[in-house]
């Protein structure tokens, strides 16, 4: 069997009112994954076990092919890179916050950034087209702006695996369109890794190869886009009945909300 | 491109730098007896006649004030820089956390109890400083829970605990005597007047030791601008840095409690004017910010000692005005602009 490119085994971490168990999936180098699932199922959560922020409490997570903890800080933060929801970088200029990612790189006592960091934070600002904002204050851009800035501090770690916590969940959907466009680029042509926890079932389904849907701190099931969005998985995790049919274009599930009104009708 | 960047910081230490000179001369030659800037210049560079009232007065009764002042007001901005980056608030300063309380606490308490009487005046900062030290512990322990100081039970802690130290020496000043209560009062205002060259000293080589111990924390303050989580992210364990960083600040702060008494406003203003021009990094605020405070120590100083001459203001009262007006005045200067 081929060695995973990242693998949570029999995972567990949480508060003490909340807490995950027995996650566990893989991902292939190269995949674009959406994790899913509703409020308070652990999506999050998930997050701060995988960057240590919570303590793990069972199993283990695997970066290929070495356990995640004993990896030092640095080196994990020059493998995986981390967008948060919110970005909140305070008043600190655009360029100085993107290079802010080549800290993985520094030596503890390294003072001031080279002029190859200062090209590599460039080129990312460029590719997310935040290049012209940048002597601008993070508090000045707008939240769209704020979340390309993110993308390209976390580029600018050169990461092998991107894990985005819903960068689309207050964007309009140009912008929202914009971010997964431009990661879907990221991810076909460097080869980038993106795991992204996900609201919007039908922008999960348009954009990813895995989904991973989560209900309460496990996970449900797991596969294709057609094989997670079915009519009996969505009603069962989330309650709520939907159609589901497909895409014209790109042949994944869209799913449609009924109002309570026409199901009433309906009946 | 960032080369620019750190030219300007260059130019702006300079800068510092240069004023700094320039606030030791005019403290040098102000005062009852006048000098030029010149005059006061060649004596500090070339020596002079080692008998002449002018020597003895610069060197024995003016120098070690500004001394004293470069050290208070250096460590002082340096405290309040390091805090403020500790709890992410530009609001912190080592006033706000209750430091200056726990030391005008133990300062309260010697005069009231007499010990300065029986055991000789060292026993003021000494008891200010077990004040400062106190006050510090307790802030630390009641925050920190499991190993990890929560920042923000830190700040709450910080305020509480000062409101108890500033009751419990108001109830030390009600049943003092009138002549305690006096001395008191006194110090609580600061002075640089400070007889003892050894503190005066302790004080320069703590303030500088601090200095260049905060610049091997460089890298984990300019993180924890986005967060104690997300400086993780970067890989950057931040918990350590905070914890030295935070005694280490205080304890700065409290040696100058002890020693020049209650100077308010020095840690919040100097920061926070800097980041008007450098922005929040670190790497420029924390030298900025210890030449600035000196600066201004010194000059406060010259304001304090010649505005009502022959008699002195306490300094406090001096950086409480100009730093209370400017305050205000960025404020809403800056609460306009956004």
């Amino acid at each position: 069997m081929a060695q995973d490119f990242f693998n949570i085994n029999d995972f567990s971490c949480g508060y003490d009112k909340f807490r995950l168990s027995e996650i566990g999936f893989s991902l292939q180098k190269g995949t674009f994954a959406g994790i899913i699932g509703p409020n308070g199922s652990g999506k999050t959560t998930l997050f701060r076990g995988i960057t240590g922020t919570l303590p793990t409490l069972r199993g283990s997570i695997y970066l290929k092919g070495k356990n995640l903890k004993s990896i030092p800080l640095r080196s994990r933060a020059q493998n995986i890179a981390v967008v948060n929801q919110f970005v909140d970088a305070g008043q600190i200029s655009v360029e100085d916050y993107v290079l802010m990612g080549r800290l993985p790189y520094h030596g503890r006592f390294r003072f001031f950034e080279t002029h190859e960091d200062v090209s590599i934070a460039q080129k990312y600002m460029e590719l997310t087209d935040i290049i012209q904002h940048k002597d601008k204050l993070m508090t000045e851009l707008s939240g769209g702006e704020q979340q390309r800035a993110a993308i390209a501090r976390a580029l600018t770690q050169q990461p092998e695996l991107l894990l985005l916590d819903e960068p689309t969940s207050h964007l309009d959907i140009t912008h929202q369109v914009k971010i997964l466009n431009l990661l879907q680029e990221l991810n076909d042509e460097t080869g980038l890794t993106v795991l992204m926890v996900i609201h919007d079932l039908n922008l999960a389904s348009e954009y990813c190869d895995q989904l991973i849907l989560f209900n309460e701190g496990k996970v449900f099931t797991q596969g294709k886009p057609e094989e997670v969005l079915t009519f009996d998985t969505i009603e069962q995790v989330y309650n709520t009945p939907v159609v589901t049919r497909t895409n014209p274009f790109s042949g994944k599930p869209v799913i449609f909300l009924i109002s309570k009104k026409m199901m009433e009708k309906d009946n | 491109m960032v080369r620019k960047k750190y030219i300007g910081w260059l130019l702006a230490l300079l800068g510092l730098l240069a004023l700094l000179v320039f606030a030791v001369l005019l403290a040098l030659s102000t005062g009852e007896l006048k000098l030029s800037l010149g005059d006061a210049l060649q004596m500090v560079v070339f020596g002079g006649d080692e008998s002449s009232m002018e020597y003895m007065l610069i060197s024995q009764i003016r120098l070690p004030r500004i001394i004293l002042g470069i050290a208070v007001g250096g460590a002082l901005s340096l405290a309040g820089v390091i805090l403020q980056g500790i709890y992410r608030n530009p609001l912190v300063e080592p006033f706000t956390l209750g430091i200056s309380g726990g030391a005008s606490l133990g300062v309260a308490a010697t005069l009231v109890f007499g010990l300065h009487m029986s055991l000789g005046s060292f026993m003021l900062p000494v008891s200010g400083f077990a004040g400062a030290f106190l006050i510090i512990f307790l802030v630390y322990f009641i925050s920190a829970r499991k190993g990890n100081v929560n920042i923000n039970n830190m700040l709450l802690t910080g305020v509480m605990v000062s409101f108890v130290a500033s009751s419990a020496m108001m109830f030390l000043m009600a049943i003092s005597s009138s002549e305690n209560l006096h001395g008191m009062v006194f110090w609580i205002m600061g002075s640089l007047d400070e007889p003892d060259n050894l503190l005066i000293w302790l004080t320069f080589i703590s303030s500088i030791v601090v200095l260049v111990v905060s610049y091997l924390f460089v890298q984990p303050l300019n993180a924890l601008r986005l967060g104690e989580e997300k400086a993780l992210h970067l890989g950057i364990n931040t918990n350590v840095a905070v914890k030295i960083l935070f005694v280490l600040a205080s304890l700065l702060a409290g040696i100058c409690v002890a020693v020049a008494g209650v100077i308010g406003f020095v840690g919040l203003i100097i920061p926070h004017l800097l980041r008007l021009f450098f922005g929040t990094d670190y790497r420029i605020l924390l030298a900025s910010s210890f030449l600035l405070g000196a600066s201004f120590l010194v000059l406060s100083d010259v304001v304090a000692r010649t505005i009502i001459s022959p008699n002195e203001l306490p300094i406090g009262v001096i950086t409480g005005i100009i730093g209370g007006i400017v305050f205000i005045v960025l404020m809403s200067g800056q609460g306009r602009k956004s």
